[in-house]
């Protein structure tokens, strides 16, 4: 459904954007991620035909969106970083005006006032001046307003920024019950929403696409993926460190807390991705040498440090 | 065309849903009255005719015209609400005029609430009606024309003050040289045609014709082009301010 080939903004002689491809289809949940000012808005604005690109092409539904804007735009909706909207009309006031404007009139014009009222839980301030109303409210009445026509695709700059946790929840239910017969994409720096909203993720870091996968191959991507953590009471930390790491499935084995009588060593493999065989190889050393084993847990890797690992590589090159 | 009447209404309803478009009701009429009766000593001139009314427009205007037009698109760069309106699918040209003709309207409104000077006049004495329905199509002119470069310096700035300010500034230029008493200090100074060149710039001509009971084609054709230049350079200030 979005189309993003070779795009690139510059402003002035600063790359905001550079050369970006990717493509969205049609019940993909596309978290894009990425540190402030990594091009993130800038990329959002140029699909949503705000701002023009420098180079590239964008394509939406098949349209242009610099040739044919008006075609692009009927099939987005689209949410603003920090969700403005006109304070001085009331929120029933405000979807109705963008219902009209995308030329939903009359009895559909109710009806789609209603339902984005409801799937956002607007209810209760319906007739309420829109500077009236607290930050999640707002938040969710431009959420509303851009699903206003039920589109087929949904762009959204930081949907949760500012929200509290509840809110939050809301918001990211609501993402993943639409993102089951919509293309949708939306910005965050919250790693955790990625995991739990998105099919798939791409990491973007000053304009250039860095990683581009399924969470969870972005987390396999991480250091500590497939490595384990084991727990052990009434031995030394030096021998669990000598016995563990004579375990041939093992590469490197760190003691990651000492506090007598527990130690709390990790195990990382040689190889990632083989499933257990080094869990298989830690208990077989535990029960050779009469181990307490308090706990042992694989770790599945974590995006955060794939994240920090990525962007702040390139911080330090600068 | 249904969307710029979509985006016309909202702007009209954004007017009087604050209690600015009532202030500015009513100081508009207070001012005329005052200029009228006052200092146009309508009354003492014993003459059955408007012109001690629309004489002071051009002045009138020139505070009132840009104090309704200065939210047009600087509100809309402050709130940020420009990326909402500019990503619906609406051409830009749309939001221009839609935005314009609702502040257009606006100030028609006004204009029109001035009827019981024209019903006073009726009554006391025998005016020529023609010469009165041609000073307020030109009033109605004027004051799109000073509008027209309201929506442009509002376009520059997200300061309300600041697009004030230009836009007072220029279209007391659009009036200054125009008017007898500078364009007679500018005739000791400049060769004719310099100062012919200068006045074709001014509202004041076409005015005075409309206030004289002519509808001239030039005139017309002024002001349009004069609401129009503004108005395309807009377009322009805000493709500018997206890339």
């Amino acid at each position: 459904m979005i189309k993003v080939e070779n795009l690139s903004k510059s402003f002035g002689p600063k790359v905001a954007v550079n050369d970006v491809s990717f493509t969205l289809e049609r019940g993909e949940i596309l978290g894009f991620l990425g540190p402030n000012g990594a091009g993130k808005s800038t990329t959002m604005r140029m699909i949503t035909g705000y701002t023009p690109p420098t180079a590239g092409v964008i394509r939406v539904g098949g349209n242009d969106v610099t040739e044919k804007p008006i075609e692009a735009k009927r099939l987005m909706g689209y949410l603003p970083e920090s969700a403005p909207l006109y304070t001085d009309m009331t929120v029933e006031g405000f979807l109705g005006f963008c219902a009209e404007v995308r030329g939903i009139n009359g009895a559909d014009k109710a009806k789609a006032i209603d339902r984005a009222i409801e799937m956002c839980f607007l209810k209760s301030v319906r007739h309420q001046s829109v500077d009236t109303l607290s930050k999640g409210f707002r938040h969710r009445t431009g959420f509303a307003q851009a699903i206003i026509h039920d589109p087929d695709i949904l762009v959204m700059d930081e949907p949760t920024d500012g929200l509290d946790p509840n809110q939050k929840h809301e918001v990211r239910s609501l993402i993943r019950r639409m993102g089951q017969s919509k293309a949708i994409i939306f910005s965050t720096h919250i790693l955790e929403e990625v995991e739990a909203a998105c099919t798939r993720a791409i990491i973007i870091d000053q304009g250039k696409i860095v990683a581009n996968g399924t969470p969870d191959e972005l987390k396999a991507k991480s250091e500590l993926a497939d490595s384990y953590v084991v727990s052990i009471s009434g031995i030394e930390a030096s021998a669990v460190r000598d016995k563990l790491g004579s375990v041939i499935q093992a590469a490197k084995v760190t003691i990651v807390n000492d506090k007598a009588p527990t130690v709390v060593a990790r195990v990382f493999p040689k190889k990632a991705g083989t499933d257990g065989e080094l869990g298989q190889a830690i208990f077989a050393a535990a029960a050779q040498h009469n181990w307490k084993i308090n706990e042992i847990k694989k770790e599945e890797g974590r995006l955060d440090d794939v994240f920090r690992n990525i962007t702040l590589s390139d911080t330090k090159t600068q | 065309m249904k969307s710029i009447w979509t985006i016309t209404k909202r702007e009209l309803a954004g007017y009087f849903n604050s209690p600015v478009a009532y202030v500015f009701l009513v100081i508009f009429l207070l001012m005329t009255a005052a200029f009228t009766f006052l200092i146009g000593q309508f009354m003492d001139r014993n003459q059955a005719t408007l012109q001690p009314f629309f004489m002071w427009h051009p002045w009138i205007y020139l505070f009132l015209v840009p104090a309704v037009g200065m939210r047009l698109w600087s509100e809309e760069r402050r709130q940020g609400t420009m990326e909402l309106l500019l990503t619906l699918p609406i051409s830009l040209w749309h939001c221009i005029i839609g935005k314009f003709l609702a502040s257009w309207l606006f100030l028609t409104l006004a204009l029109v609430m001035t009827f019981p000077i024209w019903i006073t006049v009726n009554y006391l004495g025998d005016p020529d009606n023609s010469v009165i329905i041609a000073s307020y199509i030109g009033s109605f002119f004027l004051a799109g024309a000073y509008l027209s470069i309201t929506s442009m310096t509002s376009a520059f700035t997200r300061n309300q003050v600041i697009s004030f300010i230009l836009s007072v500034v220029i279209c007391l230029f659009l009036v200054l040289c125009g008017w007898p008493p500078v364009t007679d200090v500018v005739e000791t100074l400049a060769p004719r045609s310099v100062v012919e060149f200068v006045v074709a710039f001014s509202v004041m001509p076409g005015i005075e014709q409309f206030n004289n009971g002519q509808i001239d084609s030039r005139a017309v054709i002024y002001f349009l082009s004069v609401i129009g230049f503004p108005l395309f350079a807009t377009s322009i200030i805000i493709r500018g301010l997206r890339a």
